[in-house]
């Protein structure tokens, strides 16, 4: 009886230790309401994330035409997961742009090769800045922007499979 | 050159990390007791290396070298240099610098002074704390090197955010860190006694200093936290039960419990099994307070994003450490031998329920933090706020205070010899007295203040006369420093819960919604809204008000704001909090609702708050005092104070007064 008891503070540690580790794996899906839907983009100019790519500027969402605009990082992990989506998204007529946050060129690049390029363009926030004014709380999120550069959506956390069809008809709406 | 030089001497520091480590291995291993030797100048390099290589990066902050990625991205040529040299630790890689720094010290620091302990034990803990360094040098090395260049190298640099231009901010770090990485002596400590099996009265003599160490600084550090976050957040509250504030209680809790758990193994050679594994949670706690937050696994207005793999590396290496010393604790604690025994009432029978006490407010704080995590992995979204800390952790808190009143009159081991068995003192019953008095007192005159903030100011009460009472009888010159240091510890806690439960239970609320010009009179006195100007500050606009009210008598000018920040477009109110010696006004504005012209006005008044923060200070006082007092500089000087008062024959007492 006595040995055992002394096993229990392992156990406690283990059963935490699982349960982080659990949680660390979990991309983060956070159905909050959003504060930013119906404000207007703030206005942000941030220079290209890498070489070979376009920088990205509040004014390339005024032209009249409803985009996505997706915050992302190389250095996360749900990014990843979420990367065919936006491919899937690209190949269905949505026209993306991204910002990189806390990227190093070198970084996006490899991602960009490893995961491919849905993006038109792509700005570098190095103080997570615009993440900031864009309301962001987290990476991966995704806004719909209308042409008129009003953000109608705000999708917090990865795009899954079922967010692909959702986040086009929300792109339809904002036409 | 100096970044180079910097990460050059991180590798020779984990080098001799490495060499104290295969060294102690070694030793006991094959018991080749040669290699003893080696370890204590190895940890020594080691803490000397370290310091050498943060000193590096606090230069290259300090001359803002640009080509340094660091530097470039949280630091800027404009910032005011005190601020570029707190940018050093301001930042994911040069926190972890500063953390790896401290514990290196910390090792090189017991292996220069400390000398109670036996040789193999102290080479055991000195390979212990080692092994800990290892990992986190590993860690910085490989992925977190705070030298790395860039090129070309940055014109301005990118760290000019204004909201962390702070001096507070700038020195609660490592204010806490010292606090936090102190106990990873502790933790050492406890697993070289393991490994040895010596874990008598002179290992809990070598871990007591740095127990006492990380707990004045983790006390300090809460309390200033707690300050600046009444002070800057607004809405009057000065503890939220945030993850971020919850994670540094924890480790404090532990090391509150270990510190007095540690001085019954120290002078009675009792509850050594129960030291050892406090002293092991203590340091788990302290790292998960450091890396639980930082990995982004809770969700908090303090956590800043670090990416998933950095936090699943530490997150790792913290499971790794807490779980070997655990595995090692099960396995080995069964050996050591069982300490003396003791009567149930008696000093260390109270201390003993002190000790399960605090680990229950413990386990309570903990789960509550974890809890979101845990309904979230069985699907569920919740959030636990302060009603579930409040309701489960006061009551205790409440049982904690009697025992207060009670455990230091107590006598150590029951006292067998006095016939009667055991002899509760009575001082200590007129002091509950007094606290039944206030309670029955508040009770009739002021029952709108609730049961627990009533409950709350008479143990308070209560608590502030006994916790002189130890001193009763004792001449007071001759008292040993570390008795003044719990009184006046013990003291401090009434005097800060007085401040909590007066605050709770007698704060005031006075709402006025005026146009300007307009008075209004309220049983708080009159209230008049003079003029509402704008100011600029440097990111956001702000409407000032300028409010005339008088409160006992005393005339007073209140400027509370609301600010506006324009991206993103956010509206905060900007406190007026004004002292006074018996509390605080708490002033804030909102607009009216579809009425431009007026305005909501809030004054609280919030009666004798400030103590709860003094009497934090006064608590980490009281753990200076037993700090000094059990040094040995000190303890000569009092010696010798003592002889010569004995050999000189007219000497009073009061010579050696001053104590």
């Amino acid at each position: 009886m006595q040995r055992f008891i002394f096993w229990v503070p392992l156990a406690i540690v283990c059963l935490l230790g699982g349960l982080w580790l659990y949680q660390l794996t979990q991309p983060k899906s956070d159905f909050v309401r959003s504060q930013v839907v119906g404000a207007k983009l703030p206005q942000f100019e941030l220079p290209a994330a890498m070489q070979g790519v376009l920088p990205l500027s509040s004014d390339d969402f005024t032209d009249g035409k409803p985009r996505l605009l997706n915050v992302f990082g190389s250095w996360c992990i749900p990014c990843r997961e979420e990367a065919v989506f936006l491919e899937q998204l690209k190949e269905q007529g949505a026209e993306i742009h991204g910002i990189a946050l806390r990227d190093k060129p070198e970084d996006v690049a490899k991602f960009l090769a490893d995961y491919g390029n849905p993006f038109a363009r792509i700005g570098a926030d190095m103080e997570m800045r615009t993440q900031l004014l864009l309301g962001a709380t987290g990476v991966p999120e995704t806004y719909v922007i209308a042409g008129d550069g009003t953000m109608t959506y705000q999708h917090i956390g990865d795009i899954r499979e079922d967010d692909v069809a959702m986040l086009l008809e929300k792109l339809e709406e904002a036409r | 050159m100096i970044a180079e030089i910097g990460l050059a001497l991180l590798w020779m520091a984990a080098a001799m990390a490495l060499l104290q480590f295969t060294a102690g291995l070694m030793q006991f291993s094959s018991r080749a007791e040669d290699t003893a030797p080696i370890i204590k100048p190895a940890s020594v390099a080691q803490g000397a290396l370290t310091l050498a290589a943060f000193a590096a990066l606090c230069w290259l902050f300090w001359i803002t070298d640009l080509s340094v990625l660091l530097v470039a991205n949280n630091s800027h040529v404009d910032k005011p240099a005190i601020f570029k040299l707190a940018g050093t630790w301001g930042n994911h890689e040069g926190s972890m610098l500063l953390w790896v720094t401290i514990l290196s010290l910390a090792g090189a620091a017991i292996s220069l002074f400390e000398r109670r302990i036996d040789a193999r034990t102290m080479s055991a803990t000195l390979a212990a704390q080692s092994f800990i360094a290892l990992g986190f040098f590993a860690f910085l090395l490989f992925a977190s090197n705070p030298f790395e260049r860039i090129n070309p190298a940055a014109v301005t640099g990118a760290g000019l955010n204004p909201l962390l231009q702070d001096i507070g901010l700038a020195f609660h770090p490592p204010t806490l860190y010292i606090g936090y990485v102190g106990l990873s002596i502790a933790f050492s400590f406890a697993v070289g006694a393991l490994v040895t099996g010596k874990t008598g009265p002179h290992f809990a003599r070598a871990m007591r200093p740095w127990v006492l160490l990380s707990w004045i600084f983790l006390t300090i550090g809460i309390a200033a936290g707690s300050y600046w976050a009444y002070y800057e957040l607004g809405w009057g509250g000065w503890w939220f039960w945030d993850p971020v504030e919850n994670a540094s209680l924890l480790p404090w809790l532990a090391a509150t419990a270990l510190l007095h758990s540690v001085s019954v193994l120290a002078t009675r050679d009792a509850l050594r099994a129960w030291t050892i594994m406090l002293a092991l949670v203590a340091f788990s706690m302290s790292m998960a307070g450091t890396f639980l937050v930082r990995s982004g696994i809770l969700t908090s207005v303090h956590t800043f994003a670090v990416d998933p793999e950095r936090g699943a590396y530490l997150l790792a290496l913290m499971l790794f450490y807490t779980g070997g010393a655990f595995v090692l604790f099960a396995l080995r604690i069964g050996n050591v031998s069982a300490g003396k025994h003791f009567n149930f009432i008696s000093r260390e029978g109270a201390i003993v329920a002190n000790n399960i006490l605090l680990s229950v407010i413990l386990g309570i704080v903990l789960i509550g933090t974890l809890w979101p995590i845990a309904a979230e992995a069985m699907g569920e979204r919740l959030s636990v706020g302060p009603p579930y800390f409040d309701k489960t952790t006061v009551p205790l808190a409440i049982i904690i205070m009697l025992l207060l009143i009670f455990g230091p009159m107590l006598r150590w081991r029951g006292a067998r010899e006095d016939a009667g068995g055991h002899r509760l003192p009575k001082l200590a019953f007129a002091a509950l007295a007094l606290s039944a008095i206030v309670a029955i007192t508040l009770w009739i005159a002021a029952p709108q203040a609730g049961l627990l903030p009533i409950l709350g100011l008479a143990m308070a009460a209560g608590l502030a006369v006994a916790a002189w009472l130890p001193l009763a009888g004792r001449n007071l010159a001759r008292t040993p420093l570390p008795v003044w240091g719990m009184v006046i510890a013990h003291f401090g806690v009434a005097v800060s819960v007085a401040g909590m439960a007066s605050e709770r239970g007698f704060s005031t609320e006075t709402l006025a919604a005026l146009e300007t010009g307009e008075t209004k009179q309220t049983s708080a006195g009159p209230i008049t809204l003079n003029s509402i100007m704008p100011v600029a500050g440097d990111n956001w606009t702000a409407l000032q008000a300028e409010i005339s009210h008088t409160a006992n008598g005393q005339q007073m000018t209140l400027r509370p704001q609301i600010r506006y920040f324009a991206q993103p477009q956010q509206q905060t109110t900007e406190a007026d909090i004004q002292t006074m010696w018996n509390g605080q006004i708490f002033t804030a504005i909102a607009p009216v609702e579809g009425n431009s012209s007026r305005y909501q006005i809030r004054i609280w008044w919030k009666p004798f708050v400030t103590l709860i923060w003094y009497g934090a200070l006064i608590i980490a006082l009281g753990g200076v005092l037993a700090m000094v007092g059990r040094s040995a500089i000190w303890q000569r000087l009092r010696k010798r104070l003592q002889q010569r008062n004995s050999t000189g024959g007219y000497a009073k007492p009061k010579a050696a007064g001053g104590y």
